[in-house]
């Protein structure tokens, strides 16, 4: 089972990205469950969300506790969130950030989804969206398919601005 | 057809399909997304029914029971205060013999305020006369409730029917779903006891200490008559869905030496928890009670009983734990875990199971605890 | 500004003006067989309403005196469909028995009758509810003016120095306005009326049929037993309700109020309220003082309906 956790604040989509990339794992045949944060949510609060992928039905509903990867929505969190918390030694950080960024023990990596989203002219109510390109990164990462997340997308948005996000995502993921 | 959906939806989805008449709720955490999902099903014309926004869940039961009475399909949801607060109501509706579907998100009750999920919101209806179903995926929440239709409408039950599913870690947690086309798998409600002015009768009035009882042992006979409906629908949606369910779900039973019970979501990760103590070399099995009321003969003889409890009864006990002491006449390993969504995991689950100490109580978390 | 019959129109139910109460059908939707007490006058107004009603009808009854009166299973003194619930509930059983009704395109009356209890006290947040979603069903509250069934227990409707087994020195509160909180809602008809004019009952059971939406009808019931005067003088205690200006007879149709005729003279002349007081138990010993406040309530009541109707 694959474990993955999604840090970001409220708003930022970071609960779609979980169903997005479970409805991308279902289109490549697999199991998935995507997890909220089980509670009351705050706008621009630190959240987090969850994904869990496996060839068999998933069966645990408890927390992640000790994530395969972690994936970083708003670099700003890291300052009040330990994102590194109960990583599996030797896991992997996806960080949305235009710099490269290191943790020891960590295969760490960054693409700047925010300003794809910009580029992309991805905004809403003056926020870039962030759920739709973060796919394309890890399809990049191989965490699901290219073609699955697209698919995906497609089920979700109507606006083709979406996929060319992800799609820009995927390009400019430095692994 | 495939897709991803939470726990609500899986619910919205099949009333949906069900296609209630009327529908008339009251929103409440978790169970909120439910009836914004068929509020807009209903504005948007996908579902031809009437929503009634109730002002509170006393009404909401009241306004089903109202509709249900004309013999019309009826469905509502709620979770923890909401159901206490239509307490009577639920009463009534099993009284008055109306097939109501409800889905109760369960949540733990107050004070202080706490939406995570618990079962002493629908364990306290126990008494009822509802039939209540506990499911522990998108998918049996689905499941369940389009055959929860089926059921309670059926004319040897016509009572009321709870699915229940966990707040958040079943209500809102995202897993595939596969949705069915129910065709005549739920016929078109027949309520031999309905409304009709060309036949004027009166309903529920004063009813004497000559009478009252006959009308109390007849929900009970329907009950059990319930069983042999609950059995056949079931069968009968394996046949035609491909998904089987029984009053209970086992995992490794057959050999098994100790069996941990439990209701809920809990049931499921209770399996994950039972491999790793088959692998420690302790014979266990999982037993997930999915009916609770009618109450199942359970297969425990010759075999070690561990139980989870996710709600309490004050002065007594667990009150799954007490359910199976009477009917097996055997002591059981009592847990109490999970109470307002308190974290349990598989690990958790392995451990109660190998530091059991059958006839005692133990409450996970509280220090000090004999 | 929009018309407020476009909100709720009209049904093309018709109804004819009665001329003499023999006009009022013969029908009888009550039996004679209920187990009403001697002289009560909900179970009378009851028989108006149903005949006004007409058999496509099913009430809603929650606790109160009418659960009993209907009488005891397998028997019943109703020839028209009831439909009992619990104490807090008609207004919204109602409304999702009208949903249902409507949904299935039928035009049954659906008709709460319902005490003062189950009105302005328990059962006041059903109703609200069921009046602001406008549900299409008549709201009739039959009112004694305590809670007659348990064995008449102060409620919201009992006036202010009325003795009732819960304020044995008279009641120190005034009777809630529940027709002030029924016009807060905006109903398209609402009315007041009492058993002692039961043509006028009639008339606005059969009108308040005739509106599509939320309706509501106060009479007031006068209670031998809890109001403690002789069952023979049951339509007489209404009349002095009336004429003493205590009760006032009227009806609102999209906010339009008009005063009925025997409240119109009531309001040129009432009775000394002593009159009406004084034959009832339940006023025995009340003071000067309280006699007093009650006929400053009358006045100012009587005031505010006049400068109601003239404005409306």
């Amino acid at each position: 089972m694959f474990e993955i956790r999604i840090h970001s604040r409220g708003g930022q989509g970071g609960v779609t990205a979980a169903r997005l990339l479970a409805m991308a794992a279902l289109h490549d045949g697999k199991y998935a469950t995507a997890c909220p944060f089980y509670g009351a949510e705050r706008r621009g609060a630190p959240v987090v969300s969850f994904v869990r992928i496996d060839d068999h039905p998933i069966k645990v509903y408890s927390q992640i506790r000790q994530p395969d990867l972690v994936v970083v929505l708003d670099a700003s969190v890291m300052d009040v969130v330990d994102v590194l918390n109960g990583l599996k030694k030797g896991g992997r950080v996806l960080i949305n950030s235009a710099h490269k960024q290191e943790f020891a023990g960590f295969a760490t990596s960054h693409v700047d989804l925010t300003g794809i989203a910009l580029r992309e002219n991805l905004v809403v109510a003056g926020s870039p969206i962030l759920n739709t390109p973060v796919l394309g990164a890890l399809a990049k990462m191989g965490i699901c398919s290219a073609e699955s997340v697209k698919k995906a997308i497609r089920e979700m948005f109507s606006d083709e601005k979406n996929v060319q996000a992800a799609e820009a995502a995927y390009k400019e993921m430095s692994l | 057809m495939k897709k991803i959906a939470t726990g609500n939806k899986a619910v919205a989805e099949a009333v949906k399909q069900a296609k209630p008449s009327v529908v008339a709720a009251y929103p409440i955490t978790p169970q909120t997304e439910i009836v914004e999902t068929i509020a807009d099903y209903v504005t948007s014309g996908q579902l031809e029914s009437r929503y009634i926004p109730v002002e509170s869940e006393h009404s909401a039961m009241a306004a089903c029971i109202g509709a249900s009475i004309t013999g019309v399909r009826t469905f509502t949801a709620t979770s923890s205060h909401g159901l206490l607060y239509m307490h009577e109501m639920t009463n009534w509706a099993a009284g008055a013999r109306l097939p109501v579907v409800m889905a109760n998100v369960n949540r733990s009750i107050g004070p202080g305020w706490n939406i995570w999920a618990e079962h002493t919101d629908a364990l306290q209806e126990r008494d009822t006369g509802w039939l209540q179903v506990y499911v522990a995926t998108v998918q049996e929440a689905y499941d369940a409730t389009l055959m929860a239709f089926r059921i309670a409408e059926h004319n040897d039950v016509l009572l009321p029917v709870m699915v229940n599913l966990d707040g958040f870690s079943l209500s809102h947690i995202m897993q595939p779903l596969d949705t069915v086309e129910p065709g005549d798998f739920i016929p078109p409600i027949h309520l031999p006891h309905a409304i009709d002015p060309k036949n004027p009768t009166s309903y529920g009035g004063l009813t004497g200490p000559n009478d009252h009882f006959r009308f109390r042992w007849d929900i009970e006979r329907s009950m059990r008559d319930s069983v042999k409906v609950i059995e056949a629908t079931q069968k009968e949606f394996a046949k035609r869905f491909g998904r089987s369910y029984g009053f209970t779900e086992d995992y490794r039973c057959e050999d098994a030496d100790v069996i941990l019970v439990s209701m809920g979501t809990f049931g499921k990760e209770a399996e994950v928890a039972i491999d790793i103590l088959r692998k420690e070399g302790i014979k266990a099995g999982s037993m997930r009670l999915r009916w609770f009321r009618p109450f199942p003969k359970l297969e425990l003889a010759g075999k070690e009983v561990v139980v989870i409890d996710r709600d309490y009864s004050f002065g007594s006990g667990g009150i799954l734990a007490k359910e199976i002491t009477a009917q097996t006449k055997r002591e059981v390993y009592s847990v109490i875990a999970g109470i307002g969504g308190q974290e349990v995991t598989y690990d958790d689950l392995a451990d109660f199971v190998r530091k059991r100490r059958i006839g005692t109580e133990f409450w996970f978390g509280v220090t000090g605890n004999v | 500004m929009i018309d407020p019959r476009s909100l709720f129109a009209i049904t093309c139910k018709s109804f004819q003006e009665l001329n003499t109460i023999a006009e009022i059908p013969k029908e009888e939707y009550i039996k004679k067989c209920t187990s009403a007490c001697a002289g009560c006058s909900s179970s009378l107004n009851l028989r108006y309403v149903t005949k006004a009603a007409g058999p496509d009808t099913v009430l809603v009854v929650p606790a109160c005196c009418t659960s009993v009166i209907q009488g005891i299973y397998p028997n019943t003194a109703m020839n028209i469909s009831v439909y009992n619930i619990a104490f807090g509930a008609a207004a919204a059983c109602a409304s999702g028995m009208s949903n249902a009704f409507r949904q299935a395109g039928k035009k049954t009356n659906v008709i709460v009758y319902a005490g003062d209890g189950g009105t302005l006290d328990i059962g006041i947040q059903a109703m609200s509810g069921a009046f602001e979603r406008g549900t299409d069903f008549l709201y009739i509250c039959y009112d004694n003016e305590a809670y007659g069934n348990t064995g008449m227990q102060r409620s919201g409707g009992t006036p202010l120095g009325a003795r009732t087994t819960t304020t044995p020195t008279g009641k120190t509160d005034a009777k809630k306005d529940i027709d002030a909180i029924i016009a807060a809602h905006n109903p398209p008809y609402m009315a007041t009326a009492c058993s002692a004019y039961p043509q006028d009952v009639f008339k606005k059971v059969q009108k308040a049929l005739t509106f599509r939406g939320p309706t509501f009808i106060h009479i007031l019931a006068p209670c031998p037993p809890g109001w403690r005067y002789p069952t023979e003088k049951t339509i007489e205690m209404g009349k002095l309700a009336v004429k003493s200006g205590i009760w006032v007879l009227y009806e609102r149709e999209y906010g339009k109020l008009t005063v009925g005729a025997p409240s119109k003279a009531a309001m040129k002349k009432p009775i000394p309220l002593e009159d009406y007081l004084a034959p009832q138990g339940r006023f025995k010993g009340i003071d000067a003082k309280t006699v007093e406040i009650l006929k400053q309530q009358i006045q100012k009541n009587f005031a505010r309906l006049a400068a109601e109707e003239a404005a409306s």
